[in-house]
């Protein structure tokens, strides 16, 4: 599947959720999911630093494509990587360096990515877009 | 406006009914709930009287103050200063020179480090210091000794008997905690302090919500506060110093207002206050605290001290309740601050599902890194307390903390 569709797909199951309570429960059994990051790459080298929440990413080339592995201390944080994840990873890295993920926008969850969340997302998708931009021009 | 703009009232506000009113904002809806405002340890909301303020300023009375001739400037400069006039009488300082306004207490504390001690001095401060009681003296490159915290939170006053010595050249303390709540034995501390002959500054930024006080009482020689956390506005409070100390101080910041007389050769200082008062000041945030004072003066303080400890007592007993919550500060005395850790639960998501449901509290470490480390912790969630604060919200609170431990857990 393209970013695209899996942004769609994302867009089409938080349509489904009539209350916050739902759309939380959703964003935490997400959290639950997501594939942790080797123990290996947990390190101060792959932490992304927020005030509150930390975050730990790694990226790996695949072809032309770019995989990604993270894992954060808080859950609801988590279940936005995985969306993330679920969205950019294991895609074309040339693709993802220009993607402007408005997905998190369209389906209510902005202010996670307002720079006074101090969750370290902000940091962390500029990271994976680092990444991206560097394995696309084969830095 | 003339000089009794400031006064008190003549019948005490004793009824958290009536003192909601005054609060617009808290009439405000949060993701579709009646907001339930417990972050006021960060900030307190401001009541309909000081926003006034803030508008009649610049409606009626805007212009530089201290120098203008014309009737705009010495209408503002005479509002200014009854503005100071009001906190000197409300903390009952001995002169009104000796409050110097600052952009709040973190100012007031690095003025002192400036222009107070020197490098290699020997300050002492403690381990439930927020960073802005910190980093100053590590600015100034004094040599830093830390008072133990006690596992409940408590100053380990033992601790600071054996560090305090003739050597010290200031203690720096916090009056409340920020993350603990806890109230400090400051009278104990200065007693001990000046029969050593050393000097004493007290953070009262968490104090002067919840405690009124008396600066000659407590003989306290600098005292650091700021507006935003006493119902008044953000970037404006000051630093209460002894005249003699201010006096013997350099200025801090060299600039307009603070000089006497300026050439090339030499420049004189102006005289106190305004010798700590470099360019123009936040002059409608400064008019505005005074209005904020004139409303902690229409309040009935032995109500809202009584109102707030229930407040405190109630929220501590219900959430002790509650499966896996621990209380992070559990001190004798404490004031406006419940701060507290969940087993399996991280302090961003509880402050992200309470949100949701209208409920501002503070998570993460408080500005209080230290403390946090000292207590083998990355955060707290802190729900703090103000008058307007009512046993409804508390319950409410409660209610939410439940629903959303079940979510997380």
């Amino acid at each position: 599947m393209t970013i695209a569709e899996n942004e769609k797909e994302i867009i089409e199951d938080f349509a489904l959720f009539s209350d916050w309570e739902d759309k939380y429960e959703y964003i935490i059994s997400l959290g639950r999911e997501l594939p942790l990051i080797s123990d290996q790459y947990k390190t101060e080298d792959h932490l992304v630093r927020g005030c509150q929440s930390r975050v730990w990413l790694h990226a790996d080339k695949k072809g032309d494509n770019i995989v990604f592995t993270a894992d954060s201390d808080a859950i609801i944080t988590k279940g936005i990587i995985a969306m993330l994840i679920k969205v950019l990873s294991d895609q074309p890295a040339a693709e993802v360096a220009k993607n402007d993920l408005k997905f998190i926008d369209t389906i209510g969850l902005k202010e996670h990515l307002s720079p006074n969340r101090s969750n370290g997302l902000v940091s962390m998708i500029e990271k994976m877009k680092l990444y991206a931009h560097a394995f696309s021009s084969g830095i | 406006m003339n000089e009794n703009c400031f006064d008190t009232p003549a019948t005490l506000k004793n009824s958290v009914h009536d003192i909601r009113k005054d609060f617009p904002i808290l009439n405000t809806q949060v993701n579709g709930k009646n907001l339930v405002y417990f972050d006021n340890g960060a900030s307190s909301q401001k009541p309909q009287a000081v926003i006034d303020s803030i508008s009649n300023y610049y409606s009626t009375m805007h212009a530089n103050i201290h120098r203008g001739v014309h009737t705009l400037s010495q209408r503002a400069t005479q509002a200014y200063e009854d503005a100071r006039v009001a906190v000197q009488t409300y903390f009952n300082a001995a002169h009104s020179e000796e409050i110097i306004i600052t952009r709040g207490t973190t100012e007031a504390i690095n003025l002192v480090a400036h222009s107070f001690v020197k490098k290699g001095d020997e300050v002492l401060i403690s381990g439930m210091e927020h960073h802005s009681n910190i980093v100053p003296w590590q600015l100034a490159e004094v040599n830093l000794k830390v008072v133990k915290v006690k596992d409940n939170g408590e100053l380990d006053m033992d601790d600071f008997k054996s560090k305090l010595s003739a050597n010290t050249k200031l203690v720096a303390i916090t009056h409340v905690s920020n993350t603990l709540g806890t109230i400090n034995p400051v009278e104990e501390i200065i007693a001990l302090a000046h029969q050593l002959g050393v000097k004493v500054l007290l953070d009262g930024a968490q104090a002067v919500p919840h405690i009124k006080v008396d600066v000659q009482k407590l003989d306290c020689d600098f005292y650091a506060f700021s507006a935003h956390k006493m119902y008044g506005p953000t970037g404006i409070g000051a630093l209460y110093g002894k005249k003699d100390l201010l006096n013997a101080m350099p200025p801090y910041q060299g600039g307009g207002d603070m000089i006497k007389q300026v050439t090339f050769e030499k420049t004189t200082y102006n005289d106190l206050p305004h010798k700590f008062e470099a360019g123009t000041p936040a002059i409608s945030e400064g008019i505005a605290f005074g209005a904020a004072i004139s409303y902690l003066n229409g309040i009935d303080w032995t109500w809202a001290a009584q109102h707030e400890h229930e407040l405190l007592a109630y929220a501590t007993e219900e959430i002790k309740k509650i499966e896996g919550v621990k209380i992070i500060g559990e001190a004798v005395h404490k004031a406006g601050v419940l701060s507290f850790v969940i087993e399996g639960v991280h302090h961003y998501d509880l402050g992200t599902l309470l949100d949701q449901m209208g409920i501002a509290i503070r998570t993460g470490h408080h500005c209080t890194e230290p403390l946090m480390q000292r207590f083998g912790i990355t955060g707290t969630a802190r729900a703090s307390f103000a008058i307007y604060n009512t046993k409804e919200e508390v319950q409410i609170f409660i209610d939410a903390l439940k629903r959303a431990i079940k979510m997380l857990k």
